[in-house]
């Protein structure tokens, strides 16, 4: 049993754990960063701008996350290589599309042909963590959105009073007064990123449902030393007390928070607290 | 799309002729799901008839190759996107297939699909329900029959399928079936085998002939010395030869 | 062959209505968007569907929630818990395999291993428990001085809670709730997807999508087009919605009523 469970499949099947926290700890502050750019445009009074973000913030959420998952991928990275192609290669005679086949001059592939594996991977790595962000920025950049029209009127007309430019306003008026009204949507988000993480392996990224699903199916004696039946209930029920505990966890930290945030503000939850404390 | 890199499976061999051209890598996608021609062993490497061809070939044709897995549904999205060079996924060539990439020589036989089904069981092939691989030459020849397709994504879904009463039989190559059949007391094949298919071949892209015709030459040079036969038998008994 | 033909052919193909062989060659752009569209009628039905029955459950678990005895208060917790707390990638799969088992115990079960009925199921609880912590949440901002006024108006229970309580419970969850339902009908893809077996090749939007991405080769198109219809289907029901919001605060002044914004406050 001790030996099963720690064959070099196991072990890639731990080290998926890994995998997924490192994605959820880089995703988190990029779509945060993403939403935050995008909010900010949809704000903007710059016309194109605005509806670049408002476009980009309604399409994103208007469909299904899998639908995006599954070409997204592909459409980045031939996006880039695309770019690198334009770049690196301008004397390049043929096209680059030829029938079905997405043909670009070697020195703009990306990662080279030639890297080792372990550049292939970060690479795919780095285009799943990017899908995420794209897709859950879109999300972040509406609460955040919202957080901005919530900051009370009467604060930026006391800035406007005391002559700040309108960028003076949003940077030291509005950016640190919104996150107190952000943060219950923001904290609902980081829960839904940590639940679609099982969709990781459409991303390209063996994650621990990848391994779990791998580990599970039956086995044949030939092609192991450990045959067994299908086994796949009780790797999935070990994810399943994995989500619940990571979703648990996150639920205490992000109360905690909250709870230090709204201390000495003026809303009702700051309020509540005076209130208890007098 | 679902381009799955495989850290602990891919391994690079260092191919035993020196000077692989200019130290470029073919990189080799497969599925590693599908025993016996590729699956995922117990250190979690690509194993299985395809990796040992593969590794073969690549030596025999000067190259340095990598080995990727990739889900089946999305093999050649990525292999035309260029995020691997060949594929080496037990693949069936068909019509269909050519026109989007070009496939090598084959180097099985047209292998015959069977069914596998309940021990002493008589499925009905014409109006039954019968289980196949989503997206296989299996499940088109289903679809296009009298008989009920359930569709899985994964192979072992679709033998699970049968175990647990949902399909009557499920059509997959008979090399992939026989195992499981000898392994398992209540599966057996039943019905007569299927002839669809024609052959299995590695798929490359259309663009890239000079790699294309590498692989036919050692694939060609194997059927003549008699390597290829013996790689056949090792892993895919009662299969034809050349 | 005109597109008015494969839409008579193919228009409702997912529910087993027309060709029974789906194209195989020469896919042209209209079948890719007949069907597919054809698939959008699992996707509604199972969303439609969730939405109604889970609506009663979940009005159920937020009261249970929010009641004072402690067993029921625990099961709707532990409901919510679990329900929230997981995958729904990971729900399906337990639920079918628990379908399949129940299925050796009593003939009764056939129908539940089968996606219109085991996934519908599974959604239905799904929604039951995020939609229960959005009323549960709206039930405990209720204002004090509605419940007053129904004492002092003398009604008690059943009236009490039909007439006060639950119009303002529902009033305020409503964006909340709005939103919930987007979701619903966007993890409605998942069913076929992981899971649910495809039966004759009768699926979702999403089975056909990935059928065309894996015959033509090309992702580019079909999930696309998946993308427009879910855009559609997410401007229909942000309306529908509003509608229904602007009924709930038809009796408040213009300035009090709370808006149906689109935030993703409960998704899975």
């Amino acid at each position: 049993m001790a030996c099963y469970l720690t064959t070099a499949k196991h072990m890639a099947l731990y080290w998926s754990f890994g995998t997924v926290l490192l994605l959820l700890a880089i995703t988190a502050p990029l779509a945060l960063a993403f939403g935050f750019g995008a909010a900010a445009a949809a704000r903007s009074r710059f016309l194109p701008l605005r509806w670049f973000g408002q476009i980009y913030i309604a399409i994103v959420r208007g469909v299904p996350d899998i639908a995006f998952f599954l070409f997204f991928v592909i459409a980045l990275d031939q996006a880039f290589e695309y770019i690198r192609h334009k770049v690196k290669c301008p004397d390049w005679d043929q096209p680059i599309r030829q029938g079905s086949d997405f043909v670009v001059c070697a020195a703009a592939k990306l990662p080279m042909g030639n890297a080792a594996q372990w550049v292939h991977e970060t690479y795919g790595f780095f285009l799943a963590v990017l899908t995420f962000a794209i897709v859950f920025g879109a999300f972040a950049a509406n609460v955040l959105f919202g957080a901005m029209r919530a900051v009370p009127r009467a604060q930026m007309e006391t800035a406007e009073a005391y002559g700040m430019t309108p960028r003076q306003i949003f940077r030291r008026i509005l950016v640190p007064q919104m996150w107190v009204y952000a943060l219950p949507g923001l904290s609902n988000l980081w829960m839904v990123l940590i639940k679609s993480t099982p969709l990781l392996f459409l991303l390209g990224v063996e994650d621990i449902v990848y391994w779990a699903r791998e580990l599970g199916g039956s086995k044949t004696p030939r092609f192991t030393d450990y045959p067994h039946g299908d086994w796949r209930m009780w790797y999935f029920l070990a994810l399943l007390v994995f989500y619940l505990c990571f979703t648990r966890v996150s639920e205490v930290v992000l109360e905690r928070l909250m709870v230090r945030l709204t201390h000495g503000q003026a809303t009702l939850g700051g309020e509540a607290q005076r209130k208890v404390a007098a | 799309m679902k381009k799955i890199l495989l850290g602990t499976a891919a391994l690079t061999l260092s191919a035993t002729m020196a000077f692989a051209q200019d130290g470029s890598v073919v990189r080799l996608g497969t599925e590693g799901a599908y025993p016996p021609y590729n699956f995922i062993n117990d250190s979690g490497e690509v194993d299985g008839f395809e990796r040992e061809l593969g590794d073969e070939l690549c030596a025999r044709a000067e190259l340095t190759c990598e080995w990727v897995t990739n889900e089946w549904d999305s093999i050649i999205p990525n292999l035309v996107s260029g995020n691997y060079d060949a594929i080496i996924a037990g693949m069936s060539i068909t019509d269909e297939r050519d026109e989007v990439i070009d496939f090598t020589s084959n180097y099985t036989q047209p292998d015959p699909s069977s069914y596998l089904g309940i021990d002493g069981a008589e499925p009905d092939f014409e109006g039954g329900i019968l289980a196949a691989q989503a997206g296989t030459i299996q499940a088109s020849h289903i679809a296009s029959s009298g008989a009920t397709l359930v569709e899985f994504a994964t192979p072992d879904e679709s033998v699970a399928a049968v175990r647990n009463g949902e399909a009557d039989a499920v059509l997959a190559d008979k090399a992939y079936l026989l195992p499981i059949a000898e392994e398992a007391a209540d599966l057996a094949i039943v019905g007569e085998d299927v002839l669809i298919g024609g052959g299995i071949g590695l798929g490359v892209r259309e663009s890239d002939t000079e790699l294309k015709d590498k692989f036919s030459v050692a694939i060609d040079a194997m059927k003549a010395d008699g390597s290829l036969n013996a790689l056949i038998e090792k892993w895919l008994p009662g299969s034809a030869t050349f | 062959m005109s597109c008015w033909e494969t839409l008579t052919d193919y228009g409702l193909r997912s529910i087993g209505i027309g060709e029974r062989l789906l194209p195989r060659s020469d896919f042209t752009l209209c079948q890719q968007v007949v069907l597919i569209g054809s698939g959008m009628i699992w996707n509604v039905y199972f969303g439609l569907v969730a939405l109604v029955t889970g609506f009663v459950l979940a009005t159920a678990v937020a009261l249970g929630k929010a009641s004072g005895q402690t067993v029921t208060r625990k099961l709707s917790e532990w409901f919510i818990f679990l329900f929230r707390g997981s995958p729904l990638f990971i729900q399906f799969f337990f639920a079918y395999f628990a379908f399949q088992s129940l299925k050796s115990v009593s003939s009764v079960f056939d129908p539940f291993s089968a996606a219109w009925l085991g996934a519908l199921i599974v959604l239905f609880l799904n929604t039951a428990a995020y939609s229960g912590e959005i009323f549960y949440g709206a039930l405990r901002s209720v204002p004090k001085g509605d419940a007053e006024a129904a004492d002092a108006y003398g009604l008690s229970g059943w009236p009490r809670f039909r007439r006060i309580i639950w119009p303002t419970m529902l009033r305020l969850a409503w964006p909340a709730y709005t939103n919930e339902a987007i979701f619903l009908f966007h993890a409605t893809t998942l069913v076929y997807f992981s899971g649910f077996p495809a039966w004759q090749q009768k699926g979702d939007a999403l089975y056909y999508a990935s059928y065309f991405a894996d015959k033509t080769f090309n992702p580019f198109v079909p999930y696309p087009i998946l993308a427009g219809y879910f855009i559609l289907l997410t401007l229909v029901i942000l309306s529908c919605f509003g509608l229904i919001n602007r009924r709930l605060n038809r009796h408040l002044p213009q300035e009090q009523r709370l808006r149906v914004k689109f935030r993703p406050n409960l998704i899975r």
